[in-house]
């Protein structure tokens, strides 16, 4: 079916002090192909597809271009050959237009000024091409992150790429977004155009992708045709053994415990210094010991702001908040955690660790007025303890806790930020996305971490962009849509076609204008 | 997780760093070490414990602000305005004790008809303590970036010394004041130099004693945790529950705190409040701060390295008036080798990423 192979990448190595991150690696891309790069976190996807993009140098193979040996010294070279990779963080300019932006270090001229005209009238051909309708005047920072992403592809377009690397280009986007995007790569599939598309959602592959390449442990744990695979082959191939269910779907967890939070007609502040900040309207909702409450909704709907409000990060304007019956008057994360809950926010880096810091500092930091001794000494033996204990019951694998947290994995960031707030023992933990980015095994693991805590009494509020974790996980789903609360669903009743319907066309309890 | 349980501590990833590690962290002590033993292969007098205590001396000043700057930057602000609030706290000591504004130059302290010495030097320190404080309050409640306030208050507070002091020195103090500048606690066993006794100098003493003192409280203490976690990612740790607000305030109240005794400590030693004292000492100290290994960017960084980058500029200021380079070259060396140390760090730190 693919007749002519683009790129092929042979017995690819490359050693990092202390770690054989890619070992005898091979991969083959065809013209007019989307090829699926798949693997757990540490697997050696990023150092790949750094390698083609000219930021890492390999230790040992070949690279031939139209079946030339080529050398990708440096990342212009690689733009040279074609090859334009989309990361995970956009490399815009927030203040300068989406034109400026999709020809920045290649404006056209006209003698010694920029021509705004052709430069226009360009990224506008190239937006046409992609079939989304933006102004090339219109600043990058008033963009949605989708639309942002669209400026990211139009700028390779811009650079005539023969190869697009897109490192988990839907990890922000919303399902409709997602929809659109993949329509878009498959008109430039069309057009000719190749591209690598790393993710962690399988479906997607399924959907999308012609072949795949799977890598373990920094070496080819397979390569199939999709057409020829389910997404169990793949898992299995990702983790070299059968994972049988990726949600623990066991509930014997007893209904019906008392309410530990209850929000009343809760209304977010307007912050006059952001026109784009959601507003939330009237949104009430109950949580139970014990329980998995879900929250659905897509990217902007207020399913974060919720959150945030409830924890105290944002002011709210009016509305109630009742925890085990008494009104709770919550401005700030502090007062949020005297009453007991914790929050595990969507985007891990930004808002949640330390990077700079080891282990220790980023899992003791929220519990540490429990360890202290008179002075404020920190008593050293029992915080070790008590992230050993966490340690051992999380599963977190790490070197030691002075090991720093920026070098583990997704998945054993995320067991650090759960355990900071498990050793506060919460009455109430709002988890934000939170097997987002992190590999097959790390999210059952956090999966199975969620139950065991409902089990034991704590309440949890969950929001998920994946419509089958919130499926799997939740016990009930209440579901928004811009700032409002659209439906609670008992998880009896709820499939991907009640939820989405509400999340897209719910109810809106105001008349429409 | 049965299994899980039975298998801590699996998989140590990418131990080896580990050297490279070890030597990041000791990369301004190596700095340090091979310039003494530099200048002393050129000049043995060098080593000498009179040079010694010389250099220690010098250092100690700039040094104690360094320690309070230490807190501003491992918080990712910045303090321009030391090495004023070091000035208007050294003439509010000099006006307090003296009883007056008068300009004096003579060094007759019989007249002195003030508050007293212990009166004084706490005038100093709640000086520094309190200009720290309102920097601190217009920097997280105005929301104004440190950089601008505090190179606003670096003119604001040189004024106000101008106009209290009238523009001219306050001198001549006792010799309990001067003590506190001039003092020894003398080393018997050590041989005294061109006449001189030798000993360890009070500004010595006060400068490493609270050097050991913050380096407890940033290293075993809980507010020393939040400060190096404010520094890191300020929205990680108001999320995390910490008072981010008052904990900034509180990185400028130490170091105003500690400029305010700076302050005092010139004065004593120069027997003399200048109205123009400190001038250019942000710079110094921010040098120490840096070369020591403490990142711009907050988070990273500690006392001992600040304490270290400290001595690097005594000691090579004072190596290269030994050697009797003139000291316009002096000022480009010390210049490049600034540079070169943090371009050291950074590219001991920069592999220690990849």
């Amino acid at each position: 079916m693919f007749m002519s192979p683009l790129i092929e990448l042979k017995n690819i190595s490359k050693h990092f002090p202390g770690v054989q991150a890619l070992d005898d690696i091979s991969l083959e891309i065809a013209s007019g192909e989307i090829h699926g790069l798949l693997g757990e976190n540490g697997a050696g996807k990023s150092t790949l597809i750094k390698i083609l993009a000219g930021a890492h140098r390999p230790d040992g193979g070949t690279i031939e271009l139209d079946g030339q040996p080529v050398h990708i010294e440096n990342p212009h070279k690689a733009q040279e050959l074609g090859i334009v990779t989309i990361y995970q963080e956009f490399n815009l300019v927030p203040q300068l237009t989406i034109a400026e932006n999709v020809f920045i270090g290649r404006e056209p001229r006209r003698g010694i000024f920029m021509s705004w005209g052709q430069m226009a009238a360009q990224t506008r051909a190239l937006t046409d091409r992609l079939g989304i309708p933006l102004d090339p005047m219109t600043l990058v920072r008033d963009l949605s992150v989708a639309e942002q992403q669209m400026v990211e592809i139009a700028r390779a377009l811009s650079m005539k790429s023969r190869l697009i690397i897109m490192d988990e280009p839907t990890s922000a986007l919303s399902e409709k977004e997602v929809v659109q995007l993949f329509k878009i790569m498959r008109d430039l599939r069309e057009q000719g155009l190749s591209m690598i598309f790393i993710t962690h959602r399988l479906e997607e592959v399924m959907e999308t992708c012609d072949r795949i390449t799977v890598l373990r442990d920094g070496q080819n744990a397979g390569k199939a045709n999709v057409s020829d695979v389910t997404v169990q082959d793949i898992i299995r191939m990702m983790v070299g053994r059968p994972v049988d269910d990726l949600y623990r779907g066991e509930h014997s967890r007893p209904t019906g415990g008392e309410t530990v939070l209850e929000v009343r007609n809760l209304r977010r502040k307007i912050n006059r210094y952001d026109p784009h900040a959601i507003v939330l309207h009237d949104v009430s909702l109950k949580v139970r010991r014990g329980e998995i409450l879900g929250i659905a909704g897509l990217v902007g709907a207020g399913r974060t702001e919720i959150a945030r409000v409830i924890f105290g990060a944002d002011p709210i304007e009016s509305g109630e908040i009742v925890i085990e019956g008494q009104e709770a008057q919550i401005r700030s994360p502090q007062d949020a955690i005297r009453y007991g809950i914790g929050l595990v926010p969507e985007d891990r880096k930004q808002q949640a660790l330390f990077l700079a810091l080891a282990v220790r500092e980023n899992m003791s930091i929220a519990a540490l007025p429990d360890l202290l001794m008179p002075g404020g000494f920190i008593r050293a033996r029992e915080e070790s303890q008590l992230i050993d204990e966490y340690q051992r019951m999380l599963n977190i694998r790490m070197a030691s806790p002075e090991q720093h947290v920026s070098n583990l994995s997704g998945g054993n960031q995320q067991k650090v930020v759960i355990a900071r707030w498990m050793a506060l023992q919460p009455k109430l933990l709002i988890v934000d996305e939170p097997t987002r980015g992190i590999d097959v095994g790390a999210k059952a693991e956090v999966h199975a971490l969620l139950h065991d805590m409902a089990a034991k009494g704590i309440a949890i509020i969950m929001i998920s962009s994946e419509l089958p974790e919130i499926l799997g996980m939740s016990d009930r789903i209440v579901t928004v849509r811009e700032g409002r609360v659209t439906g609670v669903v008992n998880r009896e009743d709820a499939d991907e076609e009640t939820l989405m319907k509400l999340m897209t066309l719910g109810a809106i309890a105001e008349p429409v204008e | 997780m049965a299994e899980a349980t039975t298998r801590p501590t699996t998989t140590p990833p990418r131990q080896s760093f580990d050297a490279a590690k070890v030597i990041g962290q000791f990369a301004p002590l190596l700095f340090l070490i091979a310039l003494v033993i530099f200048f002393t292969l050129q000049n043995e007098r060098f080593l000498s414990p009179l040079n010694v205590f010389n250099i220690l001396r010098q250092v100690s000043i700039t040094g104690v602000i360094a320690l309070g700057m230490t807190f501003v930057i491992l918080t990712g602000g910045i303090d321009l305005s030391v090495g004023s609030v070091l000035a208007i706290s050294g003439m509010v000591a000099a006006i307090v004790f003296k009883g007056t504004n008068q300009n004096t130059l003579s060094l007759d302290t019989t007249e002195a008809v003030g508050l007293g010495l212990g009166t004084a030097a706490v005038a100093a320190l709640v000086v520094g303590t309190l200009v720290g404080l309102i920097q601190g309050l217009v920097i997280t409640k105005m929301g104004i970036p440190a950089f601008v306030v505090t190179l606003g208050g670096l003119t604001i507070w040189r004024g106000a010394t101008l106009i209290l002091s009238n523009g001219g020195p306050i001198s001549g103090f006792t010799e309990d004041y001067r003590y506190w500048g001039q003092g020894i606690i003398e080393l018997p066993f050590l041989t005294p130099e061109r006449g001189l006794p030798i000993g360890i100098p009070i500004p010595v003493i006060i400068f490493l004693g609270f050097a050991l003192l913050v380096h407890i409280v940033l290293r075993y203490t809980q507010y020393g945790r939040h400060i190096y976690a404010v520094g890191g990612n300020p929205e990680a740790a108001r999320l995390s529950g910490l008072n981010v607000q008052l904990l900034t305030i509180s990185v400028y109240v130490i170091v105003g705190f500690f400029s305010g005794l700076a302050g005092f400590m010139l004065s004593a030693r120069l027997n003399s409040s200048e109205a123009v004292a400190g001038m250019g000492y942000e710079l110094t100290v921010i040098a120490a701060v840096v070369i020591g290994g403490t990142s711009l960017f907050g988070g990273e960084g500690g006392i001992s390295g600040t304490v270290i980058g400290a001595l690097l500029i005594g000691v090579l200021i004072n190596g290269l008036a030994l050697l009797n380079v003139q000291s316009y070259v002096q000022q480009i060396i010390v210049g490049v080798i600034i540079i070169l140390a943090v371009a050291f760090d950074r590219f001991i730190k920069s592999r220690q990423q990849t």
